[in-house]
């Protein structure tokens, strides 16, 4: 069998994914053995040039993590596209937005002047902002046009898998090569995760009826070891998250924050959360409610942390 | 803008308020006939979900009704909604959809007038506000 041709591309994403794929270990070798790398700018040597060259559908599969901001992302995603025969978006970036997705609470502009004017440690008496075009005696340089809006993969190009994690754990990670070597793929637009349900039911912290009179911030208190921490009143979105990643967090006594995205059937992820930690609270009363709620002080970033681009409302509606 | 209509969405309970809008049609009140009506078993049964797939849809306006605290039919379904539509409404704010798109509100079965009053301010409201439009882009900042 001719070996498999495999490229891995980063766009709007933090390097993670790129680290996570190399925490199969040894596999690393059954990979090598079946499939040749042609593109993956954290690791080889290949140039945006070589892949615009190569033949329509001549890569077997791109793992593409990052999410979709900028104009370079966005070609790399339509590029990668058409010279793929199957297109995964890997990692939770390029399946649902992620941490960069928390950029559409804001725009481009609000941005950039944050990031190149307003912060206290930023000296920049020129006021100036990141231009797309700009010219030297040399000739036009261009940087890539930041978006207004991040996106994910499949908002951009067609995608045929996703895998997802912040970043994926070796398991799904795995999953998804070992489907790709051996051929035996799931039915197109599956989501590659070992089996499960949601977050909870991999948690092994005592589990009672939940009742909640005050919400806290993880550095507030010392969760009990053995209890559930929502009932304890962290905000866990262990509830309303996809399991598969084994309940890493809430075994090591930090609440999930949601990275693998919604549980299968649901689209919305953010709305369940917010759902089902207003449901719990311990009280009737419209003010009192008020007060508990006051503890949850970011209530849309907590609950869409990693699925804002993906989810109904995909961006805040801000002046422009 | 004068001759916008707004499309609003609105969550009835089987118990209370839709009966409420039916009486509030048979006593032959007058209501502004932008409301689109749903009927729900109770309000408990409302899903914040349900609320933004409506706005993704193109509704300008959400309303969702129950039966007043203390008289739902299922004991707790109205609390659980009043908690749950209160964070979702800190939640909208901060998605920059205006206060007066969604509220939530009680009516009794015998309440038709309360309920034209409910959907009369509400289309007026929504109206001030314009339309709402779904997945927006702001402005493009960089030319
Ligand atoms: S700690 Fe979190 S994941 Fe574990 S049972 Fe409670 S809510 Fe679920
Ligand atoms: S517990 Fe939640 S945040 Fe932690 S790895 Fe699992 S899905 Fe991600
Ligand atoms: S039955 Fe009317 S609110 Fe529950």
């Amino acid at each position: 069998m001719p070996k498999l041709k495999v490229a891995l591309y980063w766009a709007a994403s933090c390097g993670g994914c790129e680290i996570a794929t190399l925490a199969i270990g040894e596999r690393i070798l059954q990979l090598a053995e079946a499939a040749d790398i042609v593109f993956w700018p954290v690791a080889i040597d290949a140039k945006y040039k070589d892949v615009e060259e190569m033949e329509d559908g001549s890569i077997d599969a791109c793992l593409f993590n990052g999410a979709v901001r900028n104009s370079e992302n966005e070609h790399m995603a339509r590029l990668l596209r058409q010279k793929s025969k199957i297109l995964i978006a890997y990692g939770s970036c390029a399946y649902e937005g992620c941490i960069p997705g928390l950029a559409n609470f804001f725009n481009a502009r609000a941005i950039l002047e944050c990031a190149f004017l307003e912060t206290a440690s930023t000296d920049n008496g020129g006021k100036t902002l990141p231009q797309p075009k700009f010219n030297v005696p040399e000739g036009e340089l261009d940087l890539p046009v930041l978006y207004d809006t991040v996106k994910t993969l499949a908002q951009v190009v067609d995608v045929d898998y996703s895998v997802p994690g912040c970043p994926p754990e070796e398991s799904a990670t795995w999953m998804a090569l070992e489907a790709l070597i051996s051929g035996k793929l799931p039915p197109r637009g599956a989501v590659i995760a070992p089996p499960a349900t949601a977050v909870c039911n991999d948690c092994p912290r005592i589990k009672n009826e939940k009742k909640v009179r005050a919400f806290h911030r993880t550095y507030e208190i010392v969760p009990d070891p053995d209890k559930c921490l929502l009932e304890q009143g962290l905000l866990c979105c262990g509830v309303g998250t996809r399991g598969g990643c084994g309940a890493l967090c809430p075994r090591a006594g930090m609440p999930c924050t949601g990275c693998y995205g919604p549980v299968e059937g649901v689209r919305d992820q953010g709305s369940h959360l917010l759902s089902a930690w207003a449901s719990i609270i311990d009280s009737n009363d419209p003010d009192e409610i008020k007060n508990i709620l006051d503890g949850i002080v970011d209530p849309a970033g907590s609950a869409y942390r990693y699925s804002l681009p993906a989810s109904m409302i995909n961006r805040a509606r801000v002046k422009p | 803008m004068t001759d916008f209509e707004p499309k609003i969405v609105a969550f009835l309970c089987n118990w209370c308020s839709y009966r409420g809008a039916d009486l509030a049609g048979t006593s032959r009140i007058k209501c502004a006939a932008n409301v689109r009506a749903i009927r729900v078993m109770c309000s408990g049964r409302v899903e914040p979900a349900f609320i933004l797939r409506a706005f993704e849809l193109g509704a300008d306006g959400v309303l969702v009704l129950g039966c007043h605290p203390g008289d739902c039919h299922y004991a707790e379904g109205n609390y659980k909604a009043l908690r749950r539509m209160t964070l979702l409404k800190r939640a909208l704010a901060q998605l920059g959809i205006e206060e007066d798109r969604f509220r939530l509100d009680w009516v009794s079965a015998s309440e038709g007038d309360r309920f034209s009053h409910i959907v009369n301010e509400m289309t007026e409201k929504v109206r001030e506000l314009g339309p709402y439009k779904p997945r927006e882009e702001a402005r493009v900042a960089q030319a």
